[in-house]
């Protein structure tokens, strides 16, 4: 998987955002392809986040430019990125816990009847389908979903991203309170997703995961980007240096 | 093991329906609310206590009479109003403490407007005068709780603060707005919205109203089916349907029969020119029914709307609802200028009904409709709370305050039973609560 196949899908160049005089990212660009993989690694506060949610509309950047599908982007807040189909999946979730699964899918674009009222027994369908693809045995559709499992609540999370079409999908460690059940079906779920054609950036700490699922890896340091190496040309070792000592192997670029 | 004494699941027609002792499983057939039941249960415990005590101590049980039933629904009114909106603003996380000032300077400014500006202008009980006194007054009210609500949002400061610098302020600008001065009577129109002499709307008018609302149950229950049976969801069994149906119909037609059984005073008959021995009946009063069209308005909007969802969102997970796309602080605007207009439409009942315009007029409110709210079960910690439970909550503060008073207690032991009332009805809500989850 290399980067001369056409148009990205993202492109983000040249990104710089930094909070009370701290650079939390450092002109760093990063591009994706459809059907592709990204992974984005580093240490905690090596501004992986940080630069991802300028990209989903939580923050806004103080420099540099996003081009989607060759096209500059102009994405000042979430409601901007869900317009260019960007979907995210945080860590934190970001459910509104007292309220139920299908009030949270919908939650800024509910489904209305035409007096204008939110449908809920439609949204209810729409999530009880949905989640029968995802997750068949989620039955808990009338309570708050605080009463849920954390695999439960990552589920709800999940599908609200995959529901409305992304086409560019963001997980920031989406995998990190999950069991190895369900570790294995957000595995399945992204391979699934990557063959429809969507694009992901995949924010990961575990390297086995990495590995396994990621075409490329972008390895980020101190707000900086390290490099950029396609995962099928370096062993975990190149990564972890990278990670670590921020020592740029020879396939890197 | 391949017979199971058990039914299955999925032949049941609710979760729930089929196990347990008889009345939990009428209560998850019918689906009705414990929480609700607890508080009406409470309430009937209340209004039966007060009774009593009247009995059997002073040997006069005045509270479980049209009269007095009907005078706290009255009564109740301007609280319930303001506490509709008091639990949007604490489901958002955040608390008004203005209210009653606000309710001062409405009621000041509209004082003026009817009394002292619009006769100068219209002439002396022109017919639009209440009009544009209610319009200027709850658009007054908005505009209050809106620049409150611009504060708290889009400048950052809490609004405990905010509002209580407001609670300050109003009050100060309703004492200036006139000197001090009490202003009455009111225009004799804008004073039939207090529920006084001639503010109700007669035997007929309650039948209408009940017909009405009995009707509304009877379609909402169709139409909830309707709306079930067409995504395959489980239906609540045949029996459960009817029983809430006649449950609703019932409480409604008995409210109208109380209503109708308080006949009018002799001196109001006589100034009607009808004979004193004549009953006439009461009837729902004006506010009465404006506090009930606000209740359905406002649970329309929390229940049914988008701008309810996201306040529940809000209140839920602030940082969630913005990463959804919701303006949080739009939305904490526009709920503080609804918390506003309605106090506006508070302050109208309140100086309706002392027929003048005090500027101590809704002092302390705050702390009442606060009371309602939480009584209530709204949840100071943000996103729960529903609009019937702050209605019940303010009829059960009104009904302890003019229970009190029916029964001769004073002013200091009235405000200590209060006050222990909230703490015990706040623990006695987390009790529940734990048990629930």
């Amino acid at each position: 998987m290399t980067a001369s196949k056409g148009t990205p899908l993202v492109e983000m160049r040249d990104i710089s955002i930094s909070f009370g005089g701290i650079k939390a990212v450092d002109h760093v660009s990063i591009d994706l392809y459809p059907g592709e993989v990204v992974g984005l690694l580093g240490h905690n506060g090596a501004g992986k986040s940080t630069l991802i949610k300028c990209l989903s509309g939580a923050y806004q950047k103080d420099a540099g430019e996003i081009y989607i599908n060759g096209a500059r982007a102009e994405i000042n807040n979430p409601r901007d990125a869900r317009h260019y189909n960007i979907e995210t999946i945080y860590q934190t979730l970001a459910l509104a816990d007292n309220l139920d699964a299908a009030s949270n899918l919908f939650l800024g674009r509910e489904l209305v009847t035409a007096a204008g009222f939110v449908d809920d027994a439609r949204m209810e369908a729409e999530t009880r389908k949905i989640m029968a693809r995802l997750n068949p045995n989620f039955r808990k559709f009338n309570v708050p979903v605080s009463a849920l499992s954390g695999g439960q609540r990552q589920s709800v999370a999940i599908a609200r991203a995959v529901y409305f079409n992304a086409k560019i999908l963001i997980m920031d460690e989406p995998t990190a309170a999950l069991g190895p059940q369900e570790t294995q079906m957000v595995a399945e779920l992204i391979q699934e997703l990557k063959r429809q054609g969507l694009g992901i950036f995949l924010i990961e700490h575990d390297i086995h995961a990495v590995m396994d699922l990621c075409d490329r890896a972008v390895v980020m340091k101190n707000g900086q980007r390290v490099g950029t190496v396609n995962v099928g040309e370096v062993t975990d070792d190149d990564i972890l240096g990278m990670i670590i000592m921020g020592k740029k192997p020879a396939a890197a670029y | 093991m391949s017979k199971s004494p058990q039914t299955s699941p999925a032949t049941a027609p609710l979760a729930g329906a089929t196990e347990g002792n008889p009345v939990k499983r009428f209560l998850a057939a019918t689906e009705i609310d414990t929480r609700l039941l607890g508080m009406l249960g409470a309430l009937a415990l209340i209004w039966i206590g007060f009774h009593l005590y009247g009995a059997i101590v002073n040997g006069n049980g005045a509270f479980l009479t049209p009269r007095n039933l009907w005078n706290l629904s009255v009564q109740t009114s301007s609280i319930a109003i303001m506490a509709t909106g008091m639990v949007l603003v604490i489901i958002t996380r955040n608390i008004d403490l203005s209210v009653g000032s606000i309710i001062g300077v409405t009621g000041m400014m509209m004082g003026i407007l009817q009394v002292d500006v619009l006769p100068q202008i219209l002439g002396l009980g022109h017919w639009s005068i209440w009009i544009i006194t209610c319009v200027v007054g709850i658009a007054l009210g908005a505009l209050i709780g809106a620049f409150h609500g611009w504060l708290i949002a889009f400048r950052g400061i809490p609004s405990f603060i905010v509002t209580l610098g407001g609670l300050m302020v109003w009050r100060g600008m309703a004492f200036i707005a006139n000197g001090g001065k009490t202003i009455s009577p009111v225009d004799s129109t804008f004073a039939l919205l207090g529920g006084g002499p001639g503010g109700n709307v007669g035997a007929m008018g309650s039948w209408i109203v009940g017909l009405i609302a009995c009707a509304g149950v009877v379609w909402l229950l169709v139409n909830g089916r309707k709306q079930r049976r067409k995504h395959d969801f489980p239906l609540r069994p045949m029996w459960a349907e009817v029983t809430l149906g006649a449950i609703g119909c019932g409480a409604i037609i008995g409210s109208v029969l109380l209503m109708n059984a308080y006949p009018l005073p002799k001196g109001i008959l006589r100034q009607m020119g009808l004979p004193e021995d004549a009953f006439v009946s009461h009837g729902f009063a004006i506010p009465v029914l404006i506090m009930i069209a606000v209740g359905i308005g406002m649970t329309i909007l929390m229940t049914r709307t988008r701008f309810g969802r996201y306040v529940f969102a809000i209140g839920g997970n602030p940082e969630a609802a913005a990463l959804a796309g919701i303006n949080t602080r739009w939305m904490t605007l526009k709920i503080f200028a609804l918390m506003g207009a309605l106090t506006g439409i508070a302050a109208v009942i309140a100086s309706a009904r002392l027929n003048s315009a005090t500027n101590a007029l809704g002092t302390l409110d705050e702390l009442y409709v606060i009371a309602a709210a939480v009584i209530g079960g709204t949840s100071l910690a943000g996103g729960v709370g529903t609009i019937y439970g702050a209605i019940l909550g303010a009829l059960v503060m009104q009904s302890l305050q003019s229970g009190m008073v029916l029964i001769g207690f004073d002013a200091a032991i009235q405000r200590i039973v209060v006050g222990l009332v909230l703490v015990l009805a706040v623990y006695l809500d987390n009790l529940y609560n734990a048990k629930t989850k």
